[in-house]
């Protein structure tokens, strides 16, 4: 008893559900206290920007950063929220957070309080430690640098429409746009260069090619054995040209035989944005199982110290559940596993397996299982693994058993599709090789190089696609995509597809 | 350590050229679809926001991704109830629903069409496209009596009310550090040192010293203060207004309609939909527009919309009585001088006997020489439309007025028998002309 009343009664951070920025900062105050001095983590400071649903809107459509170029298909995207939302059919993100230095969090003005302390606990510091700290954004996005980088982006495409108009700048962007997902370097990390090394570089490809057209020159006849060294030249460039080439925004931009320098730039462009969310396309599972981890801890944490009402404990729950539930294959709203909730079921399973290990988990986990650390388990996770390998390496027959998991297998020369493996003793580490593989993007995405490029005869430009397990490329969108790469090339484009070899 | 922002302050129309320029790539589509709409559309809501469908080829966004079908593939699904390991499922038949196996389109558009939403503005633009009003630049040129102030920079002199505070500051700002006036934080620092030198009882010579040095400061300080003044009358700026000509803003809208017994409900609600489109059509160039309802049957006045649409009455055909209710209440209300005039008149085309004479000649030397413009709509049966195929021949009054057409081109009449010819004929009767020609 006496103890009890020396400890003064902790203070409600809020007691009702309109926010005000007091409270907002109170709120999240206390977050942070939890986020840093409990779970250590590790993050960009914040900025933590309220919007309207309109702006939500807005930023839904130019991929969700603060600011892009102008193109029609923002505007197609828009429309096409728009409608749903004033439909009713789909709600609006509570947030969306961008991985910038300082990290800014968009929050709905909508958002009750209780949601407001869910979304900051979660995107502010949930993701906003995975962005700092997960080896494949450290390796490949510049946070300092991205919103410069956009702004540059958008001030570039700008001049460029007024200095060739719309039509054509909207071209290219068709066409590179098609190309987005093969404009990244998926192995070698390229240079990054700075702001002001990608004005000054732009700036000498400018004045080269004006160089170039010194119509002068051209009279004058070539000499009758320069055609010799030409040849040569182009043979050596063609070794240059480090084929095969994946990255096909990157062979285009720098050999393409037609393009002007400012459609090189855009291809430049568009490539860097490609290339910056790349590691988001690889972390899904694992950068919101994350913030939902997070979110889930601090605001129980604050909850079991009197400082969230049992009222908004309930609130948040209620929206956190209805993000992470995962319904079963028969169910009509099943669209495929749920990242939110097969990220979060993993960690809380780590934490489990850490702190209270059956001997199922001693035997898959003699590592970790038992030794208490989880916050360490957890944020070793965090920073080196992606969704493949964390799943291969992390993924529990508890996980699965929860999620009752079963791998069919589907052969187009097949009348039938097989259960190759359910959860249970003999199925388990079969279900977790084809979980896996199901979240590798290098073997989701198609496998397209560029394979030749005949510069000294026809100019004809070789791609190459290698099929993963027969599976062909869908031939509407293929013949599509390859008229975009014919606009950017200038020349024939031809494709074929090959069986990998096994 | 968290920055907080408000950005709803921030204009929300971020995407607003994404908008247009999608828009713009589905121009032709789009087109269609309005005119569909119209076509189906009741007339309350003709002018409401639209949803609109485009085929997914033109505004497709393609990319290099791999069929839904073909191949080996596996994977793995959730909420297990009875499958065990070795267990065969039959395929569900090609093209049939959603069976195991079938891996789900990448984008989430599939081949459906495209659907989104057009904003009124949007819908209205689309609908009006290509039309213009006759002859605005000629009553507009006749017409320039009034003038609309807007800004044209600044000035030195104007109406306290247009001071223009930032100029005003900024002129001030630049003053007072290029005359060198001291801040006031400097005045109140001097003057603490003073009072505190003031303070010492026994001064030394030295501060002595220092206190007349800094009295002589302040001093000097005060006057310069004095002299260079905060804010000066010739930093002062005003926004300055232009009063540039503007066309007469004002429209009025004369809906004539015979409700004569002929009338039935059919031919009501077409005029309806005709004088709904003008409406609309003018409202949107004009910052004001009136509307004047006026039926007749062998006796004309004026009504409000609902009597006008759906009140019955019975009695015989004069035209002529509805035109001269129309010039009363131009007379009364709607100095031509102020107002531009739109008439637009329904009727079924049957008229007494020898009144038709009597409407020409009101309209010939009275009413069209203040009208803009005049539209008489004939409503035809449908079995009727196709035996009149010539747009000489026709009733009384309808040959009547092709001699008012004759001598005023800014006459006109048409011939509607269904619900589907109302928009093409009102964009036949504003079809813009083209150029050249169009000042007439």
């Amino acid at each position: 008893m006496a103890k009890r009343a020396t400890k003064a009664k902790p203070e409600l951070l809020f007691d009702q559900t309109d926010w005000d920025f007091d409270t907002l900062r109170r709120t999240f105050d206390a977050i942070e206290q939890v986020a840093r001095e409990d779970l250590d983590l590790d993050f960009y400071p914040n900025q933590i920007e309220i919007i309207s649903s309109e702006q939500m809107l807005d930023a839904y459509s130019s991929i969700g950063m603060p600011l892009m170029y102008h193109h029609w298909s923002f505007g197609k995207h828009f429309l096409g929220h728009d409608r749903l939302y004033r439909k009713g059919a789909r709600g609006l993100a509570y947030e969306i957070v961008i991985n910038s230095n300082p990290c800014i969090s968009y929050c709905l003005e909508e958002n009750t309080m209780p949601l407001q302390a869910l979304v900051m606990a979660h995107a502010a510091f949930g993701h906003n430690h995975f962005f700092k700290s997960n080896h494949l954004f450290e390796q490949w996005t510049d946070a300092e640098g991205i919103l410069d980088y956009l702004e540059y982006a958008r001030r570039f495409l700008a001049s460029c429409e007024e200095k060739h108009g719309l039509g054509e700048v909207e071209a290219t962007l068709d066409a590179a746009h098609a190309l987005m997902p093969h404009g990244v370097f998926r192995h070698r990390r390229p240079r990054q260069l700075s702001l002001r090394e990608a004005e000054e570089q732009r700036q000498a490809r400018l004045a080269a090619a004006e160089q170039n057209v010194y119509y002068l020159w051209n009279t004058i006849p070539a000499k009758p054995d320069g055609s010799q060294v030409q040849d040569a030249d182009l043979l050596e460039r063609k070794r240059e040209m480090q084929l095969p080439e994946e990255n096909l925004l990157y062979f285009l931009e720098h050999y393409s035989p037609i393009l002007k320098s400012w459609q090189r730039e855009i291809l430049r462009i568009v490539r860097n944005i490609s290339q910056y969310f790349y590691p988001q396309k690889q972390t899904k599972v694992m950068n919101e199982g994350c913030a939902c981890f997070v979110h889930y801890y601090i605001l129980n944490k604050l909850h079991s110290e009197g400082r969230l009402s049992d009222g908004a404990m309930l609130e948040i729950l209620h929206s956190h559940t209805n993000v992470l539930t995962q319904p079963g294959f028969d169910d009509p709203r099943f669209s495929g596993i749920n990242p939110y909730a097969l990220g979060f079921a993993m960690m809380q399973d780590i934490k489990r397996v850490c702190v209270d290990p059956t001997d199922e988990d001693r035997e898959w986990f003699p590592d970790i299982a038992g030794n208490g650390d989880w916050r360490n388990v957890l944020k070793h996770a965090w920073k080196n693994y992606r969704d493949e390998s964390f799943i291969q390496q992390f993924l529990s027959p508890a996980v699965m058993r929860r999620f009752r998991m079963f791998a069919i297998s589907d052969k187009s020369d097949s009348r039938y599709c097989t259960v190759t493996g359910i959860h249970n003793t003999h199925g388990y580490r079969h279900l977790r090789d084809v979980l896996a593989h199901d979240h590798d993007l290098s073997a989701l995405e198609p496998d397209i190089q560029i394979a030749d490029a005949d510069l000294l005869g026809d100019r004809c430009l070789h791609l190459r696609a290698v099929r993963r397990n027969s599976v062909p490329l869908d031939t509407a969108s293929k013949e599509a995509t390859l008229k975009y790469v014919e606009r950017l090339w200038g020349y024939k484009v031809e494709m074929v597809e090959v069986d990998a070899a096994h | 350590m968290a920055h907080f922002i408000d950005r709803r302050l921030n204009p929300k129309d971020k995407s607003l050229s994404n908008r247009r320029r999608f828009l713009k790539r589905v121009r032709s589509q789009i087109k269609k679809a309005v005119e569909d709409a119209v076509r189906e559309r009741g007339i309350a809501d003709v002018d409401r926001a639209k949803n609109v469908s485009v085929p997914t080829e033109g505004v497709a966004e393609p990319s290099f991704r791999k069929s839904s079908e073909g191949g080996r593939r596996e994977r793995v699904f959730t909420g297990n109830k009875t499958f065990q390991t070795g267990d065969r499922i039959e395929k569900p038949p090609r093209g049939g629903g959603s069976g195991a196996g079938r891996q789900g389109s990448p984008d989430g558009e599939g081949e459906d069409d495209f659907l989104f939403a057009l904003s009124r503005e949007e819908f209205l633009d689309f609908f009006f496209d290509d039309l213009e009003l006759p002859d605005l630049v000629k009553q507009s040129l006749k017409e320039i009596t009034k003038t609309h102030p807007h800004r044209a920079g600044y000035s030195t002199s104007g109406a306290p009310a247009n001071i223009n505070i930032a100029r005003t500051m900024r002129n001030a700002l630049g003053r007072r550090i290029g005359l060198k006036r001291p801040k006031d934080k400097e005045a109140q620092e001097l003057l603490k040192r003073i009072l505190k030198l003031e303070k010492v009882a026994a001064p030394t010579k030295k501060q002595r010293e220092e206190l007349a040095a800094l009295r002589a400061q302040y001093e000097d300080f005060v006057r310069r203060r004095k002299v260079v003044a905060y804010i000066d009358p010739l930093d002062v700026r005003y926004n300055y207004f232009e009063q540039r000509p503007e066309p007469n803003a004002n429209a009025v809208m004369f809906c004539l309609m015979d409700v004569s017994a002929s009338m039935g409900e059919r031919e009501k609600d077409l005029a309806k939909r005709f004088f709904m489109l003008l409406h609309l059509f003018l409202d949107r160039r004009y910052e004001k527009t009136d509307i004047v309802f006026i039926r007749h049957t062998h006796d004309a006045s004026e009504v409000d919309e609902e009597t006008f649409f759906y009140s019955p009455q019975t009695g015989g055909t004069v035209v002529s009585t509805a035109l001269v209710v129309m010039k009363e209440v131009i007379e009364e209300r709607y100095p031509p001088s102020e107002w531009n005039i739109y008439a637009a008149q329904a009727s079924d085309g049957e008229n007494f006997s020898g009144d038709s004479q009597k409407c020409v000649a009101l309209l010939t030397e009275e009413l069209m020489q203040i009208s803009q413009y005049f539209a008489y709509v004939e409503i035809v049966g449908e079995d009727e439309a196709q035996l009149i195929n010539s747009e000489a021949t026709g009733m009384e009054l309808w040959e009547s007025y092709g001699r008012v057409a004759e001598i005023w081109p800014n006459f006109a009449r048409k011939r509607v028998s269904t619900a589907a010819d109302i928009y093409p004929v009102f964009r036949e009767l504003f079809a813009r002309e083209p150029s050249g020609q169009g000042n007439g």
